[in-house]
């Protein structure tokens, strides 16, 4: 068994609103950053785990946020795996 | 007399509201039902209240579609019996899949608490049943994540089955009467049977004049006259 460190990106699929990132490019420009057109607020889920393959953590990830951590009807889900060096 | 079941979650808070609701003022027999309770027998309409199970963590209702209850709830919802989840209760029932779409923010990104009008747009539900289309209830909301949104591509209102829209006075859709942003002006929808029903106002917290309005009662009122009416006819309930 290898340890590995396991991050999932959930963000709101392109075609629903979001409220929060309006807000933030709001906030943006009202603190004078320029330039800026587009803000979209997301989660990041960290995970350890144990696993034998890359691919197969990957799998068990991405059943996971079928199931729970993302909700698949308006948000989009990606999953990136690195193994854990010894410390 | 039908049998009320209120389901209760950890962080659940408006559980007695509705048992007081139930119990107190329509004197029908109701109990308070743990969420890890594995059994509904006996039960012939389940409410899921307000509040916020799990502290609304990952999404409202996001976890709370894990709970023990929710196994023999989804055979109840199945078997045609009456369920009504209530704002957190609603989003419970989206996430489990009881009942298509799902909630963001409000678009204020306020929590929103003020008394709302909506339209009744669908009276083939338990729940509607003793109402007429088109007439206007006053119930009040308290959410922060009530901006219902369909299934993105399904987006054909036709095909869902929307039994409350917010309206304002006259029964006009406006964005003014929408407190959320929900899509279409959707404040409760239906399974495509039509006996489990969502709604983000809570019908439990207008039953009594004194705190503004008694519009909710009817919908209650209506779902133990559906009940009756199906014990009549023989249907097994």
């Amino acid at each position: 068994m290898k340890l590995f460190s396991v991050k999932i990106e959930v963000k709101l699929k392109p075609v629903v609103l979001d409220p929060q990132g309006k807000a933030v490019l709001n906030a943006l420009s009202g603190l004078g950053f320029s330039g800026v057109s587009d803000a979209r607020v997301g989660k990041v889920v960290e995970l350890t785990m144990e696993g034998e393959s890359a691919e197969e953590v990957s799998r068990r990830a991405e059943e996971m946020c079928r199931k729970l951590l993302s909700n698949p009807v308006i948000e989009d889900s990606s999953v990136e795996v690195a193994e854990k060096q010894d410390a | 007399m039908p049998n009320f079941g209120v389901l209760f979650f950890p962080g659940s808070n408006c559980d007695h509201d509705c048992y007081h609701a139930i119990r107190k003022i329509l004197g029908q027999p109701c109990d308070l039902i743990w969420h890890e309770e594995t059994s509904l027998a006996g039960i012939d309409c389940v409410v899921i209240p307000g509040g916020f199970s799990y502290g609304d963590y990952l999404r409202a209702g996001a976890i709370s579609q894990f709970s023990p209850v929710v196994g023999p709830l989804r055979e109840l919802a199945g078997l045609g019996v009456p369920v009504i989840g209530i704002c957190n209760g609603f989003q419970i029932l989206v996430e489990s899949g009881l009942l298509p779409g799902a909630f963001i923010h409000n678009s204020s990104l306020k929590f929103v608490c003020r008394w709302t009008n909506v339209r009744i747009e669908d009276t083939d539900t338990p729940f509607t049943y003793l109402l007429r289309k088109g007439e206007m209830l006053k119930l009040p909301v308290a959410n922060a994540q009530g901006n219902f949104v369909l299934p993105p591509g399904r987006n054909d209102v036709e095909e869902q089955r929307i039994v409350l829209r917010y309206c304002g006075k006259d029964g006009e859709l406006s964005a003014e009467a929408n407190p959320s942003g929900a899509e279409d002006n959707i404040a409760g929808i239906a399974n495509s049977q039509g006996n489990v029903l969502g709604m983000m106002p809570h019908p439990e917290r207008s039953f009594e004049n004194l705190l503004g309005s008694e519009d909710g009662k009817r919908m209650f009122e209506s779902a133990i006259s559906w009940i009756k009416a199906k014990d009549t006819a023989g249907e097994t309930v």
